[in-house]
């Protein structure tokens, strides 16, 4: 089997998911194509030799649909041979993208890829696709449909999280991303979105809030007590899991993922390839795995495909050095951190996207990206990127520095 | 062409009438014949250029109560039968295709071109009034006793002659679901502020009405049929259906517990079909409806809640030889609680009350009791001013035992107390005309042993009520040793007359639901015993099927009571016959922490002034062990709850205290709410069969103690394949 090194990766800065963010302007194309074309210049590559372009996405219709990822290799100037292909995982996408394209470098079947994604949140809008899971009672009935945050507020109950716990949580990820910001340490990953005149549309991810603290988390109302009264869904939560008397609501807008747009690319390789490229591997893809997790709970598949991935690798938990867990919200990464019982010093260190933002298909490149970054600044060796994921998934990938 | 249960008219003006009047029914039901004809006149009215169009309007006093049951039973008998000579496939096609039958009438009947205009008086539900939905019209009269809908839900059914499909097309989807799952009976102005109908008349310019509409050159085209045609809240997949679905898919599971298969269907087809052309929506809804019709939950739903209720009301169980007693005026002794609310169910039916207790002041307090009921209801629209004067009206209040002399029954509802008890019998016997029946209301006194008060023992009968009375729809009906026939009848006609649901149980320690009821409770203290989480036992005994959590149920009734009951069976039967494991978690509630349930607000739960109650914190630690909710097992949970109950009414039926197994199901569904869609508790175990419940006894006595060790009756019908109806109807054909 063919090793699949990491030889470089980039993202587009994460703009507020909104009419009023500075990326709402910008296409779904426009997003991706960014990512792909500073993907291809700053590494001079010959284009000629990707054999395929993976990207994820997680609402992909309207300006979304139809197979984003051909279109934006055209736009980014890959030249007519190479094709793209659009992969939704929901949350996870963009992870799934890289190891998609991990796969087809490790089957030996392709030399070159690009993994990634692109999500538009403010333009195309969260749900915008549909699907039978929320909707069609033949899914939605025994999958225990939830909204998302009202499964996190039930892995909150459960597991006992309390508001103070979600809420201390969210204010360590926006000081890790402001520290991180303030080191330079995203700057090589970050390209600037510019316009056709060449002007900067947005250079810095624009969704973190540095100043949040205890107080001003504590003004936030629960998001979803609401809906869940009213929509039926606390008795779904119940029946999933009896044991519980009452669902406590924790999660607010300042402790779950914030709503922005971005995109996200890694360029992927064997060895040969690579080299014939002049390029330097930072990373190698060691293991990835995918799961299904218990729907109700729906966010616990981060600890589920932890376990398999490990087991896979042959590794121990102790053997990695770094983790990247996807902060949707609080309470998954305080899970993950108590079901391994993980010191949360080796976990998010530079913050997560409750600080920076989660643009759905594009989450999971941006995560390995920040893992190589850090890995190599450390100078520690391997890493452990995860995500939970929508009707209960979970995906991981191994990574370990060259 | 011979019309038997219709009459056809043409006017001069071209507009034909139909008129539904069954020979030899009071009300109108649809049968194969009905459809027979039904389906030849429409050919005459699509294929007689002279017919403009046609109106449907009952003969009768009501427009008609729907499809007959029976005619139900009997598509599913037939399908059995098929499927034995020509095997499955074949016989699901003939079932399919024979149980859609109605839906294609009323389709052919909605596109035949020609203008259909329902006129509708009295009750019209079901199948009738999804009738009326495909006529193209629907004028009702401003009746008081017009009722429209689709109660179909309330057997374990849906409607599924285009019901759900025309529904939903008439109003929000929300809205319609919600119609489609409650099967209320509407009042006229409700359904038409839901837009099921289109105009209110007065009964007897219905018919003119309905011709003037033809007259006036109104097609018989459907909205849906109209290719401009947009559903009220657009389509499934749109922002709109995305507020409307998710929710619906939860509140199903919140208000069914997921077990209530026809309330999925409903979700099934209105989600399919809306997505579809009326026809093949249709076709989805009939796949659906063929699918239900055979589905256990139905079959459990119709026998116990339809057939059974029906003829337990109808004194299935009354000495025939016996004449209807009249009861102008019945007499209550103790106008506590239970007796006051037994004077205010009576008075409600008209009755005359006598209200007696120790002082004037007591029996007002009960009266008053009624003045609080019905001021409830005027609040609530229900009743008018002058309803609860009239009530008012017939109860007296006393504290003399001579205003019982003209009393045509007498019931007592005094303290439950062998000696308080007795003096009020011999008491009220003294001051009672000679042969007037006397009836107890005790819930935990033999009857057998009250009646030694009384001389005349054959005319001493036990009436149990449950309550609160004005709610609980049951009765229990006592036969103590002595009692006689004439006393057994006169009870029967009181509860008939005040219009709740009797069953007759032989005289036994808890009667027939109390024995279960305890049952339930216990498991529930059992299971907290063994440190699975209290919120866990609540919610997996609703999941179950239960309306209340047995820790719920046991504050509501006290948990003082709950260990006076153990301590007084301790006494009679001996230390073995109570649970230590219980003994104990009551102990340390009522006499260590003084908590009696809600009464005094500190039960399992805190009841709190404001805002719901919560599990008391302290029940952490009374729990010695603690289980893991993720070790334990849901499934067998809900049956241990479901089978200490079944157990309980298997070992009643085999005592004999409960000689019906139509009286148990009617019995554990009315008065304890028994997990309605399994039919009751005999039929949950005929619906797993015998045999599987003996083992699955067996594998709970042998992991949770002998309490669910099965009868020798019940080992016995597992080995001959029995079933409790089975062996019922045997000995009812034998007889």
């Amino acid at each position: 089997m063919a090793d699949a090194f990491i030889y470089d990766h980039v993202r587009t800065p994460r703009g507020r998911g909104k009419p009023d963010g500075s990326l709402h302007e910008v296409s779904t194309l426009g997003l991706a194509t960014t990512a792909l074309k500073a993907l291809r210049l700053r590494n001079h590559l010959d284009t000629d030799i990707v054999d395929d372009v993976v990207l994820g996405c997680v609402d992909p219709v309207g300006e979304a649909g139809g197979d984003i990822a051909r279109a934006a290799a055209l736009t980014a100037g890959y030249g007519d041979k190479v094709p793209g292909v659009q992969i939704n995982r929901f949350c996870a996408s963009g992870l799934d993208a890289v190891n998609f394209a991990a796969a087809q470098i490790m089957s030996g079947q392709h030399d070159m890829a690009i993994g990634g994604g692109v999500e538009s949140m403010s333009r195309v809008g969260i749900g915008a696709s549909g699907g039978a899971w929320p909707v069609d009672p033949a899914i939605a009935i025994p999958s225990y449909f939830m909204p998302q945050g009202i499964s996190a507020d039930l892995i909150a109950t459960k597991y006992g999280f309390s508001r103070h716990d979600v809420d201390a949580y969210a204010v360590e990820s926006q000081k890790r991303a402001a520290a991180a910001w303030e080191a330079g340490r995203f700057n090589n990953a970050v390209m600037p979105v510019k316009d056709i005149n060449g002007l900067t549309i947005l250079a810095r991810d624009e969704h973190m809030r540095p100043g949040t603290d205890m107080q001003s988390l504590a003004a936030l109302k629960a998001s979803f007590v609401t809906m869940a009264e009213q929509g039926g869904f606390n008795a779904v939560a119940l029946q999933a899991h009896p044991e519980i008397e009452r669902l406590e609501h924790v999660h607010h807008a300042g402790n779950s993922s914030g709503i922005v747009d971005g995109a996200a690319a890694v360029l992927i390789g064997n060895a040969q390839a690579g080299k014939a490229a002049g390029l330097k591997p930072r990373a190698r893809i060691r293991a990835f795995a995918n799961i299904g997790s218990e729907p109700a709970m729906m966010l616990t598949g981060p600890v589920d495909v932890t376990r398999k991935v490990l087991k896979r690798a042959g590794m121990n938990m102790s053997d990695i050095d770094l983790f990247e867990v996807n902060e949707a919200f609080a309470a998954v990464v305080l899970r993950y951190l108590q079901a391994f019982d993980l010191d949360a010093a080796k976990v998010n260190v530079n913050g997560g996207a409750i600080a920076l933002g989660h643009p759905l298909g594009a989450t999971g490149a941006m995560l390995l990206g920040t893992a190589v970054d850090e890995l190599e600044r450390s100078g520690k060796s391997t890493a452990l990127v995860t995500l939970c994921i929508g009707a209960g998934m979970g995906t991981a990938t191994i990574i370990e520095r060259v | 062409m011979e019309l038997v249960n219709f009459r056809f008219d043409l006017d001069t003006d071209g507009i034909a009438t139909l008129t539904w009047d069954m020979p030899g029914r009071s009300m109108n039901v649809i049968t194969e014949q009905v459809m027979d004809e039904l389906e030849r006149m429409l050919e005459r009215v699509a294929s007689d250029a002279a017919i403009k169009g046609c109106v449907i309007i009952s003969g009768k006093d009501s427009f008609s109560g729907g499809a007959d049951l029976g005619m139900l039973e009997a598509s599913s008998r037939r399908y059995a039968e098929m499927a034995a000579l020509q095997g499955e496939d074949i016989a699901m096609q003939a079932f399919f295709d024979g149980t859609r039958r109605l839906t294609l009438l009323y389709r052919r009947l909605e596109t035949s071109g020609k203008p259909w205009v329902a006129a509708i008086d009295g009750t019209c539900l079901g199948g009738a009034f999804e009738l009326s939905l495909a006529c193209h019209y629907r004028i009702v009269s401003d009746n008081a006793k017009t009722r429209v809908g689709l109660p179909e839900i309330k057997v374990g059914l849906f409607p599924g002659a285009g019901g759900t499909q025309r529904v939903a097309r008439l109003m929000p989807t929300g809205d319609a679901l919600q119609m489609l799952f409650k099967g209320e009976q509407l009042r006229v102005q409700a359904a038409k502020a839901m837009n099921l109908i289109h105009e209110i008349a007065p009964k007897d310019e219905l018919l003119a009405r309905a011709k003037a509409w033809i007259a006036a050159g109104n097609k018989g085209i459907a909205p849906w049929d109209d290719p401009k045609f947009k559903a009220p809240s657009g389509r499934v997949f749109s922002p709109a259906g995305m507020m409307v679905w998710p929710a619906a898919n939860a509140i199903y599971r919140r208000e069914t517990m997921d077990n209530y298969p026809a309330a999925k269907a409903i979700l099934h087809a209105v989600y399919e079909g809306l997505q579809l052309p009326m026809d093949l929506a249709l076709r989805v809804e009939s796949r659906w409806f063929a699918h239900i019709l055979r589905s256990k939950e139905a079959r459990a739903m119709i026998r116990s809640l339809f057939v059974s209720m029906g003829e337990l009301n109808k004194g299935a169980r009354r000495p025939q030889a016996e004449p209807v007693a009249k009861i102008g005026k019945v007499g209550i002794i103790g106008a506590g609680f239970m007796g006051a609310s037994i004077g205010y169910v009576a008075a409600l039916n008209n009755i005359d009350v006598v209200l007696i207790d120790r002082n004037m002041e007591a029996a007002e307090k009960g009266k008053a009791h009624s003045h609080k009921l019905m001021s409830g209801q005027i609040a609530k629209g229900r009743a008018k001013t002058a309803d609860r004067d009239a009530l008012l009206a017939r109860i007296l209040p006393g504290d003399d035992y001579a205003l019982l002399a003209d009393c045509d029954l007498v019931i007592e509802a005094v303290f439950e107390d062998r000696n308080v008890k007795a003096q009020t019998i011999q008491k009220a016997e003294a001051a009672m005309k000679p042969g007037v029946i006397f009836a107890s209301n005790t819930s935990t006194l033999p009857i057998t042993s009250l009646a030694k008060n009384f001389s005349r023992q054959e005319d001493f009968v036990g009436i149990h009520f449950f309550s609160p009375v004005e709610r609980m729809m049951l009765v229990e009906v006592i036969k103590g040793r002595n009692t006689g026939d004439r006393a057994l009848a006169t009870a029967l006609d009181f509860v008939r007359a005040i219009k709740k649901t009797p069953i007759v149980v032989n005289d036994s320690r808890g009667f027939y639901a109390n024995r279960c009821v305890l049952n339930y409770v216990r498991e529930g203290h059992l299971m907290f015993a063994e440190g699975v989480p209290p919120a866990m036992i609540e919610n997996v005994a609703r999941m179950a099927g239960m309306p209340v959590g047995p820790l719920s149920l046991n504050d509501e009734v006290a948990l003082d009571l709950a260990w006076k009951i153990l301590q007084a069976t301790k006494a009679d039967l001996g230390a073995d016959a109570v649970d230590p494991a219980q003994e104990q978690l009551l102990d340390a509630l009522v006499n260590r922490h003084g908590r009696l349930g809600r009464k005094n607000g500190k039960g399992f739960y805190d009841y709190p002034e404001k805002g719901q109650k919560r599990l008391w914190e302290g029940l952490a630690d009374l729990q010695l062990n603690k289980v893991d909710p993720d070790s334990l097992d849901i499934e067998e949970m809900k049956q241990r709850f479901l089978v200490t109950q079944a157990i309980e009414a298997a070992r009643t039926f085999e005592e004999g205290v409960v000689i019906d197994p139509r009286e148990a199901d009617v019995g554990s569904i009315l008065g304890f709410g028994f997990a309605p869609f399994t039919g009751g508790t005999l039929s949950y175990i005929d619906g797993m069969g015998a045999a599987e419940f003996v083992l699955l006894c067996e594998r709970l006595t042998r992991k949770f103690g002998p309490r669910f060790t099965p009868g020798e009756e019940l080992i016995g019908m597992a080995k001959a394949g029995e079933t409790f109806y089975g062996r019922f109807m045997q000995k009812k054909d034998a007889a």
